[in-house]
């Protein structure tokens, strides 16, 4: 997945980029729990919702062949899971997973590519994750683009110099993580240069407004009414 | 003219028991600047990471007429804005506005406050176009900028550039010394760059083995300690 493909995506405009992060973040996560506990008339059921998401990556007016294929990053990971029911003589659980793990991804996908970082974990604040792990997660984005570059750097490097074979491989892991350690420790110092004392202080939140709140309400029930009237003709 | 900073008699061992500091003497009057010159390793960049309390040693520092003690450090650390070699690692947070806000917010000011201030500060280094962006897009002269920026939103009386030319190509150097001329705050440069140093500084010192063994004008210096004449002389 590329970060900065997401970035230019998030800050694009449409009527779903408009709406607060906390009505998209609600909205991802009873999506979430809908996906996740759907048992019964799985296929069409999934089917439904995959065409719920497709509908919504319309309106955010992202590109839809390209979210599709992006959300597919997750696929390699639970296809060996997959891989391993069939193997223990359960196909059909290693398809719920397949699918479950697919629209799980698009869902989180769609919120990402249409709400800005900052904005996200600013959402996230306000209903009260851990503002730690934000502050991790935070850090984490920014500096993954320039460890990344670090990393293409050296390894170009290496192809100068005959190619790099697995022990130079580790070794150049090993600078990587000294590097990374040692810029940690240089980001604290401008961090307590400017006045740090162990708090993130945010700007102002946006105002929750009614149209965000519609959008909350319709984008929660729509996937769970989806799923009991599916379930409901499928029976 | 009135003196900002004064240091007196400043020892510095590291914890592996070297010595950094051998007695630095080092006076900074309002609105002066003042070049650091010398090899590396001669204590230059430790000397700096005193002035803000970043490393504590043996001897007096006053800001501004503050004891470096550690109830005045917040407000030292207001009044000295620290712009590291690495703007990489200056600037953490996810945008340019919220990184520029980030020493405001630190300092007490309302998010509407510390918006103004980062605005402002971001017009004054010609960059308040890219007030929505995030820092990994920037070019390093850009970073360069933001990264001045985010001090002087903190309004500072003193600014500490160390290797601010670094990762910089000539017409971003000729930006920076043109930046930096028309801010009026007492500067600090440690610079490998003679002729950066010449073109902003009142006077120079030269650091050897943790000593201020020379002090004149850039020039003096210069010739004196063959700075900008070593890669002549190997030609």
């Amino acid at each position: 997945m590329q970060p900065a493909l997401l970035d230019r995506w998030s800050r694009q405009a449409s009527i779903l980029h408009r709406r607060d992060p906390r009505a998209k973040i609600a909205a991802a996560l009873v999506f979430l729990v809908v996906v996740a506990t759907a048992q019964p008339a799985l296929l069409p059921v999934s089917a439904g919702l995959f065409l719920f998401l497709c509908a919504g990556l319309v309106v955010a007016r992202l590109p839809l062949g390209g979210a599709l294929l992006r959300a597919g990053i997750v696929l390699p990971f639970t296809l060996t899971f997959a891989a391993i029911c069939w193997m223990a003589g359960d196909p059909w659980r290693g398809v719920s997973l397949i699918l479950k793990s697919y629209l799980s991804a698009l869902a989180v996908l769609l919120m990402v590519s249409t709400t800005p970082l900052p904005g996200l974990l600013r959402g996230f604040e306000r209903i009260g994750a851990p503002r730690f792990l934000l502050m991790v997660s935070q850090f984490l984005y920014r500096y993954l683009f320039v460890i990344t570059e670090q990393a293409q750097h050296m390894s170009k490097a290496a192809a100068c110099r005959g190619g790099m074979r697995f022990r130079a491989a580790a070794g150049a892991l090993a600078v990587l993580f000294a590097r990374s350690y040692s810029q940690a420790e240089d980001i604290h110092r401008a961090m307590l240069s400017r006045g740090f004392e162990g708090r993130f202080h945010g700007p102002e939140d946006t105002r929750f407004r009614a149209a965000d709140a519609l959008f909350a309400a319709a984008a929660c029930c729509a996937p769970l009414l989806l799923r009991l009237v599916i379930e409901r003709v499928a029976a | 003219m009135k003196a900002v900073l004064e240091v007196r008699n400043l020892h510095f061992r590291y914890a592996d028991g070297t010595p950094a500091l051998n007695g630095i003497d080092f006076t900074l009057a309002e609105g002066e600047t003042v070049a650091l010159l010398g090899a590396n390793g001669s204590g230059k960049t430790t000397f700096l990471m005193h002035l803000n309390g970043l490393l504590t040693g043996e001897g007096s520092i006053q800001v501004c007429g503050m004891a470096m003690e550690k109830p005045n450090l917040r407000a030292i650390r207001a009044k000295i804005g620290m712009v590291f070699q690495d703007s990489e690692s200056q600037l953490f947070m996810p945008t340019v506005l919220d990184d520029v806000m980030f020493g405001p917010l630190n300092q007490g000011r309302s998010a509407a406050e510390a918006a103004k201030r980062g605005r402002a500060a971001l017009e004054t280094v010609g960059m308040a176009h890219a007030a929505g962006r995030a820092p990994y897009h920037l070019s390093a002269g850009e970073k360069k900028r933001v990264a001045i920026a985010g001090i002087l939103a903190m309004d500072p009386e003193i600014l500490v550039l160390d290797e601010p030319t670094t990762f910089l190509d000539p017409p971003g150097q000729r930006a920076l010394a043109d930046l930096l001329v028309r801010l009026p705050q007492a500067k600090i440069l440690v610079t490998h760059d003679a002729r950066f140093a010449q073109a902003l500084s009142h006077r120079a010192v030269f650091f050897q083995s943790g000593k201020i063994v020379a002090e004149g004008s850039v020039e003096e210096l210069a010739r004196r300690f063959a700075w900008d004449l070593e890669m002549e002389g190997a030609r």
